[in-house]
């Protein structure tokens, strides 16, 4: 099962064990880290579930689609490296992966 | 101050959970009315997705979240609620055995002897720019809302977002402002294309200005804007003076009033009674998403099922005096006329 890594804006890191072909917003409820929110479930349309990929990440974690940066002008504070993290995908190739949430967002 | 309505049940709620209710506790002889804060029903299904596919309604292979709430209104049809669209509830006050006095945000004023808060995830409310020091603006110079455009005219306004809201605002306050300012995360917007064209046509003929960026910092004095600054993708701050911002982020789902009102909650979820999703105060009962019990999951269906169980006892306060016999609409002609189906 591949590792990702959630740091909270106070630094608290939650190191995660995540299931392929989930979602990372989904990763991030199942182990309950409350600074993701996906009040929407995962449709894409809440922008709840706002996560900044580390930078050493963004080029395998890739852009956001059209749609989804649609939605990202629903979130706060968003950066180059921002992601909805409902539409990010567990794959091998994101073992290891980082994201960071943003101060604002939580439960 | 006008006229109290006085009504069986009161749905806080226009979801798939509080329009269900309707269809079950009108079989039993009981009408309601509904209040939801939007200002269309159908609640998360409606307003999160209206086009996303719903796999787990019983019976029903696929539909959307619109078709779902399309096909409970018709459903609901023969038992005539009646909808308060775009208010919230507020205070309310027992004063009966069980009977309470709900007023709303519009002023309105209920006299109801069962209250179902089917509430959801809560009611939708503006998402609020995390924008150090923006509390003392709102309300003040700070909106989400227009209530009245008058209230803008010959102000430099500045709008944040790119969706419909804001660029409906953008034009409609253009023509009476003194200045208008659209600022915008990207230079792309998800609004109607038609809305677009015409905002960036009046940017062309220098009528109004249009800012790529997030706004990052607030200046000013006792709540009076004066002027704020603008962020662009490399980091440089650009200010732009203003007498009002009127930030457009869609909305988020909050609790609201209902936390005062003395109900047993857990984790901003109200605790029920599983065999009557009666809360601790008689007569108030919570459904769907928004209750607690032991093995809840949070399923349209689960909020179906408690609907039907909730108005077997809601019945107990509204018709005292009737006995309760349990029926099925495929066999009972009682049922079958007030469905207007016999």
């Amino acid at each position: 099962m591949p590792k990702i890594t959630f740091i909270e804006h106070d630094g608290t890191v939650h190191e995660v064990k995540a299931e392929l072909g989930a979602s990372v917003m989904e990763t991030a409820l199942r182990n309950d880290i409350s600074s993701i929110v996906a009040e929407c479930g995962g449709g894409c349309t809440c922008a709840t579930c706002h996560v900044y990929v580390d930078e050493a990440w963004v080029e395998r974690v890739g852009p956001p689609s059209p749609s989804e940066d649609a939605e990202l002008d629903a979130a706060f504070d968003v950066r180059a490296n921002s992601r909805l993290s409902c539409q990010i995908t567990v794959t091998e190739a994101l073992d290891g992966l980082i994201v960071r949430t943003p101060s604002y967002q939580g439960r | 101050m006008s006229e109290t309505i006085k009504t069986d049940v009161l749905i806080v709620g226009a979801g798939p959970c509080g329009l269900f209710a309707v269809f079950e506790l009108g079989l039993l002889d009981i009408k309601a009315h509904l209040v939801d804060i939007l200002d269309k029903v159908g609640g998360q299904c409606a307003e999160l997705y209206p086009e996303k596919p719903i796999y787990d309604i019983p019976g029903i292979p696929e539909i959307t979240g619109q078709g779902l709430s399309d096909a409970l209104m018709q459903q609901i049809k023969p038992f005539n609620p009646t909808f308060h669209l775009g208010e919230m509830v507020t205070g309310i006050e027992n004063i009966g055995d069980p009977l309470y006095r709900i007023t709303t945000t519009a002023g309105k004023t209920f006299e109801t002897k069962v209250i179902v808060i089917a509430a959801g995830g809560g009611s939708f409310q503006p998402k609020r720019p995390p924008i150090e020091g923006i509390e003392p603006y709102e309300e003040k110079s700070v909106f989400y809302a227009v209530r009245k455009m008058e209230a803008f005219r010959d102000k430099n306004i500045v709008i944040v977002g790119g969706g419909d809201s804001a660029l409906d605002w953008t034009l409609n306050l253009q023509p009476i402002a003194r200045r208008v300012t659209l600022v915008h995360r990207r230079d792309d917007f998800r609004g109607a294309p038609d809305s677009v064209n015409k905002m960036r046509s009046l940017v062309a003929a220098g009528s109004m200005d249009l800012r790529i960026g997030q706004v990052a910092a607030l200046e000013g004095a006792d709540g009076q804007l004066a002027a704020l600054s603008v962020k662009d993708k490399d980091g440089k701050l650009d200010r732009v003076a203003c007498d009002a911002m009127l930030p457009f982020f869609g909305l988020t789902m909050k609790l609201g009033p209902i936390s005062d009102w003395k109900l047993d909650m857990e984790d901003e979820l109200i605790k029920v009674d599983v065999s009557t999703f009666e809360t601790n105060r008689l007569g108030i009962f919570a459904i769907g998403d928004i209750n607690t019990y032991p093995g809840k999951l949070k399923l349209i269906l689960s909020g179906f099922h408690e609907g039907a169980l909730m108005a077997q006892r809601a019945h107990h306060y509204v018709h005292p005096e009737k006995r309760l016999v349990f029926q099925y609409t495929t066999s009972s002609t009682s049922l079958q006329k007030k469905l207007g189906v016999a």
